[in-house]
């Protein structure tokens, strides 16, 4: 086709492709992931340039590391608790292996990252899970990280915002990840109680003993679009009653309109809408 | 299969059997003149939650249990002793008018899990979890909960944030059914047996992984002897409890120091 360039002339900039619209001529040998709602191939740089969701409004799962860079403002974030990292407090056949294969795949050491951040000028405690690193399922380390966090925030005075996205407590580390429910919950109670502002975003999915504890204690409960959270697995939920799930079962919208989640934020205003949250909060003493 | 891997999935064959005591055996066995409160006021009546009213000897308290039932009949009735939110939130509130009336709380705590449902996800069920579990760590008076069959994941967890937790010898605790284990991390729940091993699920390991406090002996459990026994430990314990002016703080911390990492210790 480009020997009929000469005879086409472009009357306007939107007609010539848009001003710098580098990314839609995708280079062939990109990389594209098709999304599974409208089914488009998108090259994966134009994903990735809209905060990893697809025109649709589909929204991708992402890392820690690329949420951090999206919602904190530029080098605001100072990362803590890194020395916290699970032990094999059961001795679990296997899991020792499995941590080093997931730490070297994910290249994170723990399936959440805590730290203190600005979002839109406003300073808060921060928490983001990684659904790379076992889907970001509660262990000891997760469980002591969220717990320090809170406990940090509460005698700082600090806001609290967290991400959760996990399959639910670690099984390999028993009843020790069983427990992290209540400490976690325990910290969440007395950070609240001390009048401190937690804003939780649940991201997909968000299940299991995270949405048993500290995903749903949250004083403003965000969902991103079509976020899968629920207690129960939506498949083990169909064997055993078997009855046919109702549409959309476990979704975001499912638990805004029965009263679960506060509101529905895309990823798009979803910054605005944290830091908006965050400064309504700061009157006291959270600031 | 070694000698050890039988043994764990044998407990708990035993922890899940009819024939066990379940949460209204103790209730007539240990309290006095026991009278059931229903409801949580919002929705429903939970039949797997049992809660009301008693005399332990001379003091009034708050009991709580889950109760499976005995016979397939009453295990249908009881829903196999999977709470319902609503029946989370009945136990919640009954706590609540416990601290109100400073009366202790005692769960009595045998569950495969929260109830797996369209409905139960529908109410909240992890939500009714997570504030019982909030709001135990700071219920202003003795709370002790005793496992005496399955203790199945955040289903038996929000019954159990408690000063004191005792388990059973033939009870199990566990943050998933040996059978759920097998079948994600091998794909087959026929391994179940070496999953109880590896999930440190006993009364034994839950001991010495400093999960509870003490473990009560199944010896006598056939004797009167057996429910007395509990009967003067929940006195014994709840006077100390009384005396401690620090005990919010120390329910805290019995929480707080499990799971420490190396470097943190």
């Amino acid at each position: 086709m480009a020997f009929l360039k000469f005879l086409y002339k472009p009357k306007n900039e939107l007609e010539s492709g848009g001003r710098a619209a580098s990314p839609v001529q995708a280079d062939a040998n990109e990389p594209e992931k098709t999304c599974p709602n409208c089914h488009k191939a998108i090259p994966l740089s134009r994903i990735w340039a809209n905060a990893n969701t697809c025109s649709c409004g589909y929204h991708f799962r992402m890392s820690a590391r690329q949420r951090l860079s999206f919602i904190t403002d530029k080098g605001s974030f100072e990362e803590m608790f890194t020395d916290i990292v699970s032990s094999d407090p059961l001795e679990f056949e296997g899991y020792a292996e499995k941590l080093e294969t997931v730490r070297a795949a994910s290249n994170e050491v723990e399936a959440v990252i805590c730290g203190t951040a600005k979002i839109g000028g406003n300073k808060c405690c921060l928490f983001i899970m990684e659904p790379n690193f076992m889907m970001g399922s509660m262990g000891s380390a997760v469980g002591e990280r969220i717990t320090s966090l809170f406990e940090y925030a509460t005698e700082k005075r600090m806001p609290v915002v967290g991400y959760t996205v996990s399959g639910g407590a670690r099984m390999q580390e028993g009843l020790v990840s069983l427990m992290q429910m209540a400490k976690t919950s325990g910290a969440v109670k007395r950070h609240s109680d001390a009048g401190l502002f937690y804003l939780t975003v649940l991201t997909d999915p968000t299940t299991g003993g995270v949405t048993a504890s500290f995903a749903m204690e949250g004083d403003v409960i965000l969902a991103e679009p079509g976020a899968t959270v629920g207690f129960a697995g939506a498949r083990v939920i169909e064997q055993t009653t078997r009855k046919t799930l109702p549409k959309g079962f476990q979704k975001a919208e499912f638990l805004l309109e029965h009263g679960f989640v506060d509101a529905i934020s895309p990823r798009r205003y979803q910054k605005s809408l944290v830091s908006m949250l965050l400064k309504m909060h700061s009157g006291g003493d959270a600031r | 299969m070694n000698g050890e891997t039988v043994e764990a999935y044998d407990i708990v064959r035993i922890a899940r059997s009819s024939g066990r005591y379940t949460g209204i055996d103790f209730i007539k066995g240990i309290f006095n003149h026991f009278f059931e409160l229903h409801g949580d006021r919002r929705f429903a009546d939970d039949s797997a939650i049992i809660g009301g009213l008693a005399y332990l000897e001379e003091e009034p308290v708050t009991v709580i249990a889950i109760e499976k039932g005995h016979n397939a009949r009453e295990r249908m009735q009881r829903l196999f002793g999977a709470p319902n939110p609503e029946g989370y939130r009945k136990a919640l509130r009954l706590m609540k008018q416990a601290e109100k009336f400073k009366r202790p709380v005692i769960c009595f705590v045998d569950t495969s899990g929260a109830y797996c449902g369209i409905g139960a996800e529908e109410r909240g069920q992890g939500l009714a979890i997570a504030e019982n579990l909030c709001e135990m760590m700071t219920l202003n008076t003795p709370v002790i909960s005793i496992l005496i069959g399955e203790g199945g994941s955040g289903g038996a967890l929000a019954l159990s944030v408690a000063d004191r937790v005792y388990m059973l010898e033939n009870a199990v605790y566990s943050v998933i059914s040996p059978e759920g284990c097998a079948s994600i991390l091998w794909k087959d729940s026929s391994k179940a047996a070496d999953a109880a091993a590896c999930l440190k699920l006993t009364a034994k390991d839950a001991l010495s992984l400093g999960i509870i406090e003490e473990v009560i002996s199944e010896s006598n459990i056939d004797q009167p002897e057996f429910f007395a026994g509990v009967r003067d430990k929940l006195i014994a314990e709840i006077a100390a409890l009384r005396k401690d002016p620090e005990m919010l703080e120390h329910r805290y911390q019995r929480f707080r120091r499990i799971g420490r990492t190396e470097q943190q210790k």
